[in-house]
């Protein structure tokens, strides 16, 4: 790749538009290209400098010169002697003050403005293994509200109005969570926060655990007191190594401070955190799974009832709570329950962090009040398709949720509205899915996924989910039957209605809901052989374009099976008996001669 | 560190903290926050702030204090890091390579323009 | 099999002053099971009965857990250990023709050792960096994002060199 060696800054802000921004730009380019510059030199059109009356304006990096009052002729003279000659141009050359010359991006990213950051409010900002950064921004005062000015009783009570829901998935009221732990009898209680974010496609709770470790600290210990505990467990999985050093170090400080341990704040009150790390096992994600984890145990989920909360951890009452809930926590016991109810809807009151990824141009962790379309999501926060390719329908939830058809997209994201899609909010991982993604080979990687992470202590989520896999198999080889559409639909819905925890219950989800959206890829795949987005590989075929082939050799040099045959400056061709169907000679075809076809030649 | 035990005390560090972070005290002229979340250092982050401390170190400039943060959020862009100097808008930059990061110094700390091609975001939250 | 010479005496010393640490506190199996993979670099079936002997439970429950887990080994694994994200956003983004890559470029199959002893590719669940689909992670902390097929020799370039 060439180096570029200078970037233009050229204001297309009104005013220099009006007096000629784009003539400049024309000849600039013009110019750059007749002396083979346009690889070295990048030409970037800014939003208003806010100089206006000296326009058109542009800046030139890396020396950082300011040109003004351009015309044509002058963008000309500049390429010829500062680009090519590094000489400056002084006749055209700024010399005022340049610190009230801003260059602006050309549109402002409404990834930013978009948001409400509650949960993530301090990411980015704050030094995480800083407490006194913490402290600055109004960290560990809910905690001392919580322990001196006010009862475990109206600490729940605050929780309980302001609706905050479990942001781990099943968006039970976390407020009614802490209730149960506080009425359940018993002396020694437990508070848990499940920092075992399993589900492929979300990061949130990673990056609060390593951006805003406090936030988790002081949430936890206002619940411990709230529920009447002393000891908290945070479970985190071990493929987190930056979040557990992090928090490790976090609790060290907490302890230094006096924000953990006996006494704390002089309240009488003492709470101290222990950290386990997981081992990689999915299910552990489930409460009950988690606490057998936490004692050493196989990560097998227990039959409810009891709940935790009667009878959680070493048989004691017991609460969980998920990362981005808690880091809910501090601001609404510090502003109050109103305060959160500002954003989100009645039902799902305040913002939900969101994972966005796959093809979407702004990838990222976005927060947003419940209750935001998808459409905005993707296309106004997302920034849409990357590639400006057809987005096809998001996945949300994971393996245990589904997906949404572009055509829904203008749903309000809140618990209830998602459900009824046959989708979760889950928690919080999207990841958009575009037409080169073939939903039966979606669900089969879901599939693929629950198979392996089943615990095997139910046969219907063990066994159930494993012929699934098989059937799923067998559709995207192209050797499946419409029978076996069928036996798909009947096996899920029985895994789901008979499976012991969440997992089992939720695992046949990927598969009913792309079967209730696009039951016409199943069918191609089943009836004609082919996969519309031609991804499955044994139904694709590659072939080359004959009239656009230029015979360059590339894709014969790089395939790995030497399929492709053909002499210099003439089409080439694929044998298609040995052809291995793994793409390196669509990626080098600079003629765009290579395409692929379904159902697969014979 | 003697515990915190009211809330005069947690005051009083809030207060400090604030002031510090106007660097006034510290004698900085201000800092850098490189964005250092597992999905910041995946795309280089610990390189970018290697490049940072070093652009500094070549241009002599003393004044900048460099701390790292959690993820700001827009993974696309990463590495991202922030420039926060006293008295001015700060500024969050994306695509920060170690050949950004130089330019940034050199353009921004020490001569005090923007590079405009690699803001993402002015202004606070 | 694991030979007892005196670097393991060692080993088995330091996992003992670990294990100290969990006196008197309950549920300590995994996190001391971590620490001797850390130590071992995996859990031979000596390690495991140690590790049984020291807490005071039986065998086949220290070996139910350490099946249970993915995080735990039975296998010995290479010095550097290539984990490559099989997450949802990093699978639609093509990791496993990064996979296939690695795989190619060492000559081995997942889970196996390359015979230098310097090298293992693991498919790993999600690793949480998705925006910098795909994803791999060599070691404890080196994470590489937007991994492709071509990037693959260039990473395995930079740790042939180690020990």
């Amino acid at each position: 790749m060439p180096l570029t060696t200078n970037t233009i800054l050229i204001c297309a802000g009104g005013a220099c538009i009006s007096s000629g921004e784009e003539s400049v730009k024309n000849a600039l380019e013009r110019k750059i290209k007749e002396y083979n510059l346009q690889e070295a030199i990048k030409i970037v059109e800014t939003g208003c400098m806010g100089a206006c009356s000296i326009g058109p304006l542009m800046v030139i990096y890396p020396e950082g010169v300011y040109y003004q009052k351009l015309t044509p002729k002058a963008a000309e003279k500049i390429v010829e002697e500062h680009l090519l000659k590094g000489r400056i141009v002084e006749e055209y050359l700024y010399k005022g003050d340049k610190g009230k010359i801003v260059p602006q991006p050309q549109e402002e990213i409404p990834f930013f403005s978009r948001q409400v950051k509650i949960a993530t409010r301090n990411l980015g900002i704050i030094d995480p293994l800083n407490i006194e950064e913490y402290i600055a921004r109004d960290g560990y005062f809910a905690l001392y509200k919580a322990l001196k000015e006010m009862k475990p009783e109206e600490v729940i009570n605050t929780i309980k109005e302001s609706g905050l829901r479990g942001r781990g998935g099943a968006g039970f009221p976390t407020g009614l969570k802490w209730e149960f732990a506080r009425k359940a009898p018993g002396d020694e209680k437990y508070m848990i926060c499940n920092a075992d974010e399993g589900d492929p496609g979300a990061f949130m709770d990673r990056s609060i655990l390593e951006g805003d470790p406090h936030t988790i600290i002081e949430a936890m210990t206002i619940a411990g007191y709230a529920i009447g505990a002393n000891k908290g467990y945070v479970y985190v999985r071990a493929e987190y190594p930056i979040a557990i050093e992090r928090l490790s170090e976090a609790l060290k400080q907490a302890h230094e401070y006096g924000f953990l341990g006996e006494n704390i704040l002089d309240s009488g009150f003492s709470f101290d955190i222990e950290i386990r790390i997981g081992a990689g096992a999915f299910v552990c994600g489930e409460e009950t799974a988690l606490i057998n984890s936490i004692e050493g145990k196989r990560g097998q989920p227990r039959v409810k009832p009891p709940y935790p909360a009667q009878k959680g951890l070493w048989g004691k009452p017991t609460n969980i709570n998920n990362v981005e809930t808690l880091a809910c926590v501090p601001p609404i016991i510090k502003n109050g329950p109103q305060w959160f109810r500002q954003w989100g809807t009645e039902k799902s009151p305040g913002t939900k962090v969101f994972a966005l990824a796959g093809k979407v141009k702004n990838t990222g962790l976005v927060e947003v009040p419940m209750g935001i379309t998808l459409r905005e999501l993707i296309y106004e926060i997302g920034g849409g398709s990357p590639t400006g390719k057809k987005i096809k329908a998001v996945q949300t939830g994971g393996p245990s949720g589904g997906v949404i058809p572009e055509e829904y997209f203008d749903t309000p994201v809140d618990f209830e509205s998602l459900t009824q899609l046959g989708a979760i909010i889950g928690s919080g991982g999207m990841i958009v899915l575009d037409e080169d993604d073939c939903m039966v080979d979606v669900a089969k990687f879901f599939l693929e996924f629950t198979v392996d992470e089943s615990c095997g202590k139910c046969t219907p989520c063990r066994e159930g989910t494993k012929i699934m896999y098989e059937i799923l198999n067998k559709i995207t080889n192209g050797e499946g039957t419409e029978d076996d559409i069928e036996t798909l639909e009947k096996l899920g819905n029985i895994i789901k209605d008979s499976s012991l925890c969440g997992l089992g219950q939720t695992a046949p989800n990927p598969v009913l809901s792309t079967l209730r959206y696009y039951k016409d890829e199943y069918i191609a795949h089943v009836r004609d052989k082919a996969c519309p987005a031609k991804k499955c590989r044994n139904l694709i075929s590659y072939v080359i374009d004959t009239s656009k082939c230029v015979g360059c050799t590339a894709c014969a040099r790089v395939c790995p099976a030497s399929c492709i045959d053909g002499e210099i400056k003439k089409p080439h061709e694929i044998d298609q008996e040995a052809c291995i169907k793994c793409g390196s000679c669509i990626e080098v075809c600079r003629f765009g001669a290579i395409s692929k076809v379904s159902p697969a030649l014979d | 560190m003697p515990k915190i035990k009211s809330l005069e005390e947690l005051m009083k560090i809030k207060e400090e903290t604030l002031k510090n972070v106007k660097m006034r005290e510290s004698g900085k002229r201000g800092k850098i926050i490189v964005a250092m979340g597992t999905c910041g250092i995946a795309a280089g982050a610990k390189e970018t702030l290697n490049a940072i401390v070093e652009a500094l170190n070549e241009f002599g400039v003393e004044d900048i204090k460099v701390v790292q943060s959690g993820c700001m959020g827009l993974c696309e862009v990463e590495p991202t890091i922030k420039v926060e100097i006293e008295g001015e808008i700060p500024v969050t930059y994306g695509h920060v390579t170690p050949e950004n990061a130089k330019r940034i110094v050199k353009q921004h700390i020490v001569a005090g323009d923007l590079v405009g091609d690699l803001i993402v975001k002015q202004g606070e939250e | 099999m694991l030979e007892t010479c005196e670097k393991h005496i060692e080993l088995y010393k330091e996992l003992d002053s670990y294990i100290q640490n969990f006196k008197g506190k309950k549920g300590a199996l995994i996190n001391v099971l971590h620490k001797a993979q850390e130590l071992f670099g995996w859990l031979p079936p000596e390690v495991q009965e140690y590790v049984a002997d020291k807490l005071n439970i039986s065998p086949a429950t220290v070996y139910g857990v350490v099946t249970f887990y993915n995080f735990f080994s039975t296998k010995p694994k290479g010095k550097s250990q290539i984990k490559i994200c099989l997450g949802t956003a990093c699978y639609v983004k093509g990791a496993d023709r990064v996979m296939e890559r690695f795989l190619d470029e060492l000559g081995i199959s997942e889970g196996e050792v390359t015979k230098d002893g310097k090298f293992s590719v693991h498919g790993v669940r999600c690793l949480g960096a998705c925006s910098m689909a795909p994803v791999v992670l060599v070691g404890e902390k080196d994470f590489y994002g937007k991994v492709t097929p071509d990037m693959v020799p260039s990473i395995l370039k930079k740790y042939k060199g180690e020990g």
